[in-house]
C-alpha cells in the first residue's frame, strides 16, 4: 500500500455536472478510496474559493497528490496545476477527471453518468499515486508570426506586429489582400466609403519592410507547436515576374480573353484573362488564370507577353513551394456569404432582378461594374421599387441557426443609397427583428425610418413572377405575411435583394485540419473561451481573429485582429514559453541497443551510442509522443507523465466496478 | 441474454484530435452512450497492446483506440504506427477467440465530435449484441491454466 495522501475534489460547475452526476454521492464514495484522505464537493472548483479549498488542505492535511473531477484539462488542468504550486506541491502530482466535457454533458442518463463518473475519479486516483514530480521545460519563441488572411483583421494584426518591429508572413490565397471589405461601397453606420478606408492600410502592408506579403498563396501543411512551427505554403505560379512587373496594366488592357469575374464583381462584372481584383489591387501584380487564358487553353495568344514592356510575364513559371519558420500563427480566413439558390422559392439564379446583396454592394459602388448606377438585370432599366428580404439563410433552422449580425444593418445602409441615388423609388425592408445593437446603429435605424423606408415585419414566403391580379404583370411579386397586422399580402416590385446571411468558409474544416484546430457544428472556428479568450485557440500559439469565428461587422473584426495580435506579441516578448515537460527517457541500464526505437521517432530525437551500444532522448528534440515507449521490447523508455505504471493505474480504476477476469494483483506490471 | 448488460469500453483517445472531438461533443451536448471510459495519451501511438489485453483483462468489453486521420497526427506519424499495431494485434486476438468489434480504432479530428459520438454508439450497440467479453472462457479456457501462456504472447511487437 502506498503512503501518498489524496485529496479528491468534485466540481458541481453550477449544474453543468451536478445536473446529471450525484456529486455528492461521488464525493462520499471516493472517501472510501484507498489512500484518500479528504473527498469533498463544491459548487465551482476553479473559483477562487474552490481553489483556497484545496490549497489549504494541502497545508493541513499535508497531502501529497490532488485529484479535481470538473471539466476538461484542456480547460483547467493549468488553473489547478497553479493551486497546488501555490500551495507548495508539485504541478504535476495533480490529475483531472473530466467529468463535465466527457460524462455530464454527453448524456442525460444519470445513473450512468454518475458510474461513469465513479470510474474517472477511481482512475484518476489510482493513477496519481503513481506521477512523479516534474518541471516545465523552457522553449524559445521564434519572433516571425504567420497570419492567413488578408482581409481586415488579419490587415489589421499583420500591422500591429509589423509595427512593433516583428517579421509578418502574410498569406492571401487570392491575388489582393482586401478581403470581402474591398468590395463594399458604402460602411454603416458611418457612411465612410470602404474603399477609402482600407486601401491606405493595404498600402501600409504592402510598403513594411517587416511584412512579406504572400498573395495567390495557400498554407498546405503546418508542423510543431507553439513558438516553432513549420509552415509549408504554396505560392501558386502567377506567371507574372514579380522582380520585373512594374504594375502598368498594359498587359491587362492588351488580354483578348474576357470573363465573368465571379470573386471580386460577384459575377455582375467582366474581368480579363490575366487580371488585377480591382485598381488599388495589393500586391500590384496580376495574375494568369490559366483556365481562361487562351495560350494556356489553346497554345497560342501571348498578347500579354508582346506587350509588357518589363518583360514580366513568364508562362513557364511553376508553383513554389516555401518553408516558413514562424513562433505564432493567428488565422484571419474570414467567411463566405450564403448563396440564396439553396432556398429555391426566392428566385435567385432564376428570376432575373433577384440580386444578392454582394451583388448590390458591387452595383452601387462608383468603381463598380456599373458605374454605380442602380439598374436591373438589363443593364439600363432603373427600378422603381424595390424589395429589401433580411435574414436570408440565416435564423432559420432549414439553413443556418445563427444571426449573422450584419444584415439588418447593411439592409438599411442599401435603402439609404437607394433613397439617395433613385429619390423617387419606393424602398420596402422585410424584416424579422431589427437588430442595431452597436455603437450609433439604432440612431442610423431611426434616421432610415425617416428617410421614407416602408418596413415590414415578416418572412417572405416566396418571390415569384407569376402574376395573379392586375399592376403585377412584368413585376416580380413577393408573397409575404405581415405579421404585425396578420395578414398574407402580396407586393410587387421590379428588384429584390436578398441580404444573405454570413458563413464559415466552405473549406473551414479543411483549414481546422491543417491547423489542428476545432469547428463549431456551422464550420466556425471555436475559441479558447466564448467570453474570456475569444481570439486564443486550444492549440498553443495559434489565435483566430475576424468572421472566421463567427458573424461579425468590421470594427469587431478589427478589434480581434489587434487583440490577436497583443497575444502573439505578448507571448514573443517573453522570449520562452513553458512546456508540457512530457518527454521520453531511455534507461541505458535497460537498453539492449536494439534501435527499434531509433527508426519509429518522428523527430530524429533518439542517438544510438555506437561504443556503449546504447540508444538515448535528446530531449530538446522530443515532442513526447509516446510512439518509442510503447515499442521498446525491454521497457526501458519511460514517457514521463504517462508511464507504464500510470496508464495500467488509470485502466484498473476505470473499471473498478466489472470483475477482473482472473485474479492478478492490481499492482501488476510487465 | 440479460436485457440490462450494458458493456464497458475503455476508450484511448490521443489529446491532439480524438480527445477534443470528445471535449466537442461534450461541448456540442451531442448525447452518446455513456459506456465509454475514457483515458488521455499524448498520442495514439503511445496506446501499447498491453494497454488493450489489460483492460480486457480486467473486465473491460471492449477497447477503442482513436487518434488523428492520416496525414494530421499532431506527431508527423503516430497514427500510422498505431494502425501497424493495431493490424497485428487483431491478428494476435483473432487466434485468442476475441471478436473483431472488441477492439476498434477509429479516427476522429478535433472538429468531428459527432464523428466520434457515432463511433462511441455503433461500438456499444454491436458489443451489446455481442454480449460480454468473458475472458475466463473464451481465452484462458475453463480452468484458467493458460495464463502462463498468454502473458508471453503479450511481448510487445512493433
Amino acid at each position: 500500500m502506498s503512503e501518498e495522501r489524496v485529496g479528491v475534489y468534485i466540481c458541481h460547475c453550477g449544474s453543468n455536472i451536478a445536473g446529471t452526476v450525484a456529486v455528492e454521492e461521488v464525493s462520499q464514495w471516493a472517501a472510501g478510496l484507498p489512500n484518500v484522505v479528504v473527498s469533498r464537493d463544491y459548487k465551482f472548483m476553479c473559483s477562487s474559493l474552490g481553489q483556497e479549498l484545496v490549497e489549504k488542505d494541502i497545508k493541513e492535511l499535508g497531502l501529497t497528490r490532488v485529484v479535481v473531477a470538473a471539466c476538461s484539462p484542456h480547460m483547467h488542468e493549468r488553473t489547478f496545476r497553479a493551486t497546488c504550486e501555490r500551495a507548495g506541491l508539485n504541478p504535476f502530482l495533480f490529475e483531472m477527471a473530466n467529468i463535465r466535457e466527457l460524462d455530464s454533458w454527453a448524456t442525460d442518463d444519470r445513473v450512468a453518468a454518475t458510474q461513469k463518473a465513479k470510474a474517472m475519479v477511481s482512475a484518476a486516483v489510482r493513477r496519481v499515486i503513481h506521477h512523479q514530480p516534474l518541471q516545465l521545460l523552457p522553449v524559445n519563441i521564434n519572433p516571425n508570426t504567420l497570419i492567413v488572411g488578408g482581409g481586415i483583421a488579419g490587415i489589421t494584426a499583420a500591422l500591429e506586429i509589423a509595427n512593433a518591429g516583428y517579421h509578418v508572413y502574410l498569406v492571401e490565397r487570392e491575388p489582393s489582400i482586401g478581403g470581402h471589405m474591398a468590395q463594399l461601397d458604402k460602411t454603416f453606420p458611418t457612411l465612410d466609403c470602404s474603399a477609402c478606408i482600407l486601401t491606405p492600410k493595404m498600402v501600409d502592408v504592402a510598403q513594411n519592410k517587416n511584412i512579406t506579403l504572400l498573395s495567390w498563396s495557400q498554407v498546405e501543411a503546418v508542423e510543431g507547436y507553439v513558438g516553432n512551427f513549420t509552415v509549408t505554403v504554396r505560392k501558386k505560379a502567377r506567371h507574372v515576374n514579380e522582380e520585373k512587373c512594374t504594375g502598368c496594366g498594359i498587359c491587362i488592357e492588351k488580354c483578348p480573353k474576357r470573363v465573368i469575374d465571379e470573386v471580386f464583381e460577384a459575377g455582375l462584372g467582366y474581368r480579363k484573362a490575366i487580371y488585377r481584383p480591382f485598381p488599388q489591387a495589393v500586391p500590384k501584380y496580376p495574375v494568369i488564370d490559366t483556365a481562361s487564358c487562351i495560350f494556356f487553353q489553346r497554345g497560342k495568344c501571348k498578347a500579354c507577353q508582346m506587350f509588357c514592356p518589363a518583360e514580366a510575364i513568364d508562362f513557364e513559371q511553376q508553383d513554389q513551394i516555401l518553408k516558413l519558420e514562424v513562433g505564432n500563427i493567428i488565422l484571419a480566413t474570414g467567411y463566405d456569404t450564403f448563396d440564396p439558390r439553396r432556398i429555391p422559392q426566392y428566385g435567385y439564379g432564376r428570376l432575373a432582378n433577384v440580386f444578392t446583396s454582394l451583388e448590390f454592394e458591387r452595383m452601387v459602388n462608383a468603381a463598380g461594374p456599373t458605374g454605380g448606377r442602380i439598374v436591373l438585370r438589363d443593364g439600363v432599366t432603373t427600378p422603381k421599387s424595390v424589395a429589401i428580404i433580411h435574414c436570408v439563410g440565416s435564423r432559420d433552422k432549414n439553413y443556418n441557426e445563427h444571426c449573422s449580425r450584419v444584415c439588418c444593418m447593411y439592409s438599411l445602409k442599401f435603402s439609404h443609397l437607394l433613397h439617395e441615388r433613385l429619390p423617387d423609388a419606393q424602398v420596402y425592408e422585410f424584416y424579422i427583428d431589427i437588430r442595431a445593437t452597436a455603437k450609433r446603429y439604432e440612431e442610423f435605424y431611426h434616421r432610415i425610418l425617416e428617410e421614407g423606408t416602408r418596413f415590414i415585419r415578416g418572412r417572405v414566403a416566396e418571390v415569384t413572377d407569376a402574376a395573379r391580379l392586375p399592376g403585377e404583370e412584368g413585376k416580380l411579386i413577393v408573397q409575404y405575411e405581415d405579421t404585425l397586422i396578420g395578414k398574407q399580402r402580396r407586393l410587387p416590385v421590379d428588384m429584390v435583394i436578398l441580404s444573405v446571411g454570413m458563413e464559415a468558409r466552405r473549406d473551414s474544416r479543411e483549414l481546422a485540419q491543417i491547423f489542428g484546430l476545432g469547428c463549431e457544428y456551422n464550420g466556425f472556428f471555436i475559441e479558447r473561451h466564448p467570453k474570456l479568450d475569444p481570439v486564443n485557440t486550444m492549440t498553443e500559439g495559434i489565435q483566430i481573429a475576424g468572421a472566421c469565428q463567427g458573424p461579425m461587422a468590421i470594427p469587431e473584426a478589427v478589434a480581434q485582429g489587434a487583440a490577436a495580435a497583443a497575444r502573439v506579441l505578448s507571448l514573443i516578448s517573453q522570449g520562452t514559453v513553458m512546456m508540457e515537460p512530457v518527454r521520453a527517457h531511455i534507461d541505458a541500464e535497460k537498453c539492449s541497443g536494439c534501435r527499434i526505437c531509433n527508426n519509429l521517432c518522428p523527430y530524429n530525437a533518439i542517438v544510438f551510442h555506437e561504443d556503449r551500444k546504447v540508444s538515448e532522448v535528446i530531449t530538446a528534440l522530443c515532442q513526447g509522443c509516446g510512439a518509442c515507449v510503447a515499442a521498446c521490447p525491454s521497457a526501458a523508455i519511460t514517457g514521463a507523465h504517462f508511464t507504464d505504471e500510470q496508464v495500467m493505474a488509470q485502466i484498473e480504476g476505470m473499471l473498478w466496478d466489472v470483475q477482473p477476469q482472473f485474479a492478478v494483483t492490481s499492482t501488476e506490471t510487465r | 441474454m440479460d436485457n440490462s448488460y450494458e458493456p464497458i469500453i475503455v476508450g484511448f483517445l490521443c489529446n491532439w484530435c480524438s480527445y477534443r472531438a470528445a471535449d466537442l461533443a461534450g461541448t456540442s451536448r451531442l448525447h452518446y452512450a455513456p459506456n465509454m471510459r475514457p483515458i488521455r495519451v499524448m498520442c495514439s501511438a503511445r496506446v501499447e497492446p498491453q494497454f488493450v489485453l489489460k483492460a480486457l483483462r480486467e473486465g473491460a468489453d471492449g477497447v477503442l483506440i482513436a487518434g488523428c486521420h492520416p496525414g494530421e497526427c499532431h506527431y508527423v506519424d503516430g497514427n500510422i504506427k498505431t494502425l501497424r499495431r493495431y493490424e497485428l494485434l487483431k491478428r494476435m486476438l483473432r487466434q485468442l477467440g476475441i471478436e473483431e468489434e472488441r477492439v476498434q480504432l477509429v479516427w476522429a479530428a478535433a472538429s468531428e465530435g459527432n464523428v466520434l459520438a457515432d463511433a462511441v454508439n455503433r461500438m456499444t450497440e454491436q458489443l451489446r449484441r455481442l454480449g460480454p467479453l468473458r475472458w475466463r472462457e473464451t481465452v484462458l479456457g475453463e480452468d484458467g491454466r493458460t495464463v502462463e501462456h498468454v502473458d508471453d504472447t503479450m511481448a510487445k511487437e512493433v
